[in-house]
């Protein structure tokens, strides 16, 4: 399988290109170059990597380039200079019939207003990159078919785009990408034509769809929520060029600059971090200890309350010094004075979902794995902290990284 | 004529046009012989077999194919109408000049089309075939009419290659202006899933263009109509001499009668052709 690797790639829009791509090696800004030689730089050197599944968002205002930039990787646009590699190949060095070949069978693109074919039917749109390849026709209908029974559009295979919504068009637009079974999709504003419940919906779905997938993705959007919702890495664009890359983390908390600090800056931070962010290790206790071990245990690491697992490692519910003190002196197993009725989350559940389960107990909050596995718990203190900006609270990667 | 005032002489233009017309004469006959023939077996043909129906048959099934593509009433209309050419004995012209039209307009499309193709293709067809194409549909028809005698002689060939010249523009321009005003995106999306440009033309830009094509080509049929009357004066048989010797005796009535026909069967076209690119 492969990643994608781009290494100072750079579109200038003029007639004698060569003199400004010098210009730019010479560090001259866009403006600069614009009134030297009146040529545009529409992306500059910009270089990054692209990891096997990774979902990584291009994000950057309009004129920023990006569009330019995904146009270069399938060479819908024609790169100044620079390379793309997939794997082992290089893109910009491949000669007509490669590209074709690469554009068939590697890279399928997913189009802003969804660029349907209005004179065919869906099931036929959703054929589309199939038939250029000169599959047969059973073979290329039941591709189709699997792929638009994935987006959920089993039952509209005989309609015309035009009697769909904005949404359901740019579903089987994504069903025609699919249905070649490529390695990399590239969405260019996939949902930027379509109103904001419709776009949470597809971007949601998208990231369903994702699990069972597993393709590379890359995602156009000038939508900063849309970039930090979906996004495994960023890349901010400006002015041509890339000025940062990295998680949702470190953008919103550690910006390259002041420009990726005010584009942040009011980014309603609740709704980007998760609980897997903001954890701590758990004090926990197998079941079948004994009260006094289980007091022990709270005195040595000084917390108040302690959590009570089987031998799987599944939370049953937490003891509090009290309870277990009372346990110790009446000769009680843990099991019968354990509190079992307490509110979880998981470790991708966003902070601004937990604050309910948090105000509902005044124990820290546990964090569990699909299994019922204790992972971590949640402080009000690290919430707050995060909330405030302050990183020293986060664990580094948002998952079951634990810092106690 | 006195150039002697001028600073400079006056250029042989004239010559050139004659000398560059006898070159063609004299090594291209055989071509021109061969289009000549062509041209006239299909027509002649075409006219055979349309005068094997009686007329009472062809208006009928006109009618028919008027109702199809459009409505009942532009059906009755072509019941009427041709109904009266042949009570006004025009009949056997009617059908020379359907002839005329439909081999022009085939010929025109069978050209034109893939030229308005290529055009789309590359800019630089489009810079050369656009002034052609000006010069093709400003040029008084008059002027190219006596090269066309010259090459092809009297009769239906040089009012069909006159007709063609003269009608065939719009279809090469609305075919060209279809496939470029596909939208760019549709184009992207053909290009990004790996089509050849061939794939690219049949499944994406002809199809989208398809309405703006048929539009060109009923510009054409209608501008190979308005040919018909300039057509006869080469010889081509049709509606066209009835009103060219009506003009020539001062006739009122006969030329009346002849224009009228020329309207109906216009009329007719126009509808039955628009009826169909709507379906």
């Amino acid at each position: 399988m492969s990643t994608i690797k781009v290494d100072k790639l750079t579109k200038i829009f003029g007639r004698r290109p060569k003199q400004a791509v010098k210009y730019l090696e010479e560090n001259k800004s866009k403006d600069e170059i614009l009134e030297l030689t009146g040529m545009t730089v529409g992306v500059n050197q910009a270089s990054f990597e692209v990891q096997d599944g990774e979902v990584f968002v291009i994000m950057g205002l309009s004129g920023s380039g990006k569009s330019t930039l995904v146009r270069m990787l399938n060479r819908l646009i024609e790169p100044t200079s620079g390379d793309v590699w997939l794997g082992d190949e290089n893109i910009t060095e491949m000669n007509k019939e490669q590209l074709r070949d690469m554009r068939r069978k590697k890279m399928s693109m997913v189009f802003q207003n969804f660029a349907l074919l209005p004179h065919k039917t869906i099931q036929k749109n959703a054929e589309y990159g199939l038939e250029i390849q000169g599959i047969d026709k059973e073979e290329r209908a039941k591709k189709a078919s699997e792929a638009l029974e994935l987006v959920g559009l089993g039952g509209y295979m005989d309609k015309y785009p035009s009697e769909l919504s904005g949404g359901m068009q740019q579903r089987v637009g994504l069903a025609r990408a699919l249905a070649n079974d490529p390695e990399i999709l590239l969405m260019d504003e996939a949902f930027s034509a379509l109103d904001p419940l419709i776009r949470k919906d597809m971007q949601d779905e998208l990231m369903d769809l994702q699990q069972s997938v597993h393709k590379t993705i890359i995602f156009i959007t000038h939508d900063l929520n849309e970039a930090l919702r979906i996004g495994d890495r960023i890349a901010l664009m400006k002015d041509g060029s890339i000025v940062q890359v990295g998680t949702a983390e470190e953008i919103l908390m550690e910006p390259a600059n002041d420009y990726v600090e005010r584009f942040v800056e009011d980014v309603d931070l609740a709704k980007v971090l998760t609980a897997g962010h903001v954890m701590k290790r758990a004090e926990s206790i197998s079941v079948d200890r004994g009260a006094n071990v289980a007091l022990r245990l709270m005195k040595d690491s000084g917390v108040s309350t302690i959590y009570v697992v089987d031998k799987k490692k599944k939370l049953l519910g937490y003891v509090t010094a009290d309870e277990a003190a009372k346990a110790a002196k009446e000769d009680k197993g843990l099991s019968e004075v354990l509190i079992s009725d307490i509110p979880t989350v998981q470790t991708d559940t966003l902070l601004a979902d937990a604050f309910e389960p948090m105000a509902d107990d005044k124990a820290p909050l546990s964090v569990v794995d699909e299994d019922g596995r204790l992972v971590g718990i949640v402080v009000r203190g690290s919430v707050i902290g995060a909330l405030a900006g302050n990183d020293d609270v986060l664990n580094g990667n948002g998952g079951v990284g634990i810092n106690g | 004529m006195d150039n002697s005032g001028q600073l400079f002489p006056k250029l042989p233009l004239a010559e050139w046009i004659e000398a560059f017309v006898d070159f063609l004469t004299t090594y291209f006959s055989a071509l021109f012989d061969t289009v000549s023939t062509v041209i006239e077996f299909v027509t002649e043909n075409f006219v055979l077999l349309m005068e094997l129906a009686p007329p009472i048959v062809l208006i009928i099934l006109i009618a028919l194919l008027a109702w199809w593509a459009v409505n009942w009433k532009l059906g009755l209309f072509a019941l009427i109408g041709l109904g009266l050419i042949n009570n006004l004995g025009y009949w056997p012209e009617l059908v020379e000049t359907i002839s005329l039209v439909v081999i022009s307009v085939l010929i025109s499309m069978i050209i034109g089309i893939p030229i308005g193709i290529w055009m789309s293709q590359k800019g630089s067809v489009q810079a050369i075939i656009t002034p052609i194409l000006d010069f093709m549909q400003t040029m008084p028809a008059f002027v190219y009419l006596i090269p066309a005698v010259v090459f092809f002689s009297l009769g239906m060939v040089p009012g069909v290659v006159a007709t063609i010249i003269f009608s065939m523009p719009p279809t090469v321009r609305l075919t060209n202006l279809g496939i470029r005003q596909v939208d760019q995106e549709l184009i992207e999306a053909s290009n990004a899933f790996g089509s050849s440009t061939g794939q690219r033309l049949t499944k994406v830009q002809i199809p989208l263009a398809m309405s703006t094509i048929m539009a060109g080509i009923n510009q054409t049929i209608m501008l190979s109509l308005s040919m018909v009357v300039i057509a006869s004066m080469v010889g081509a048989p049709g509606l066209g001499t009835v009103v060219y010797r009506a003009v020539t005796q001062v006739a009122i009535g006969p030329g009346f009668e002849g224009g009228l026909s020329l309207v109906i069967l216009a009329m007719l076209l126009d509808r039955i052709t628009q009826g169909a690119n709507k379906n």
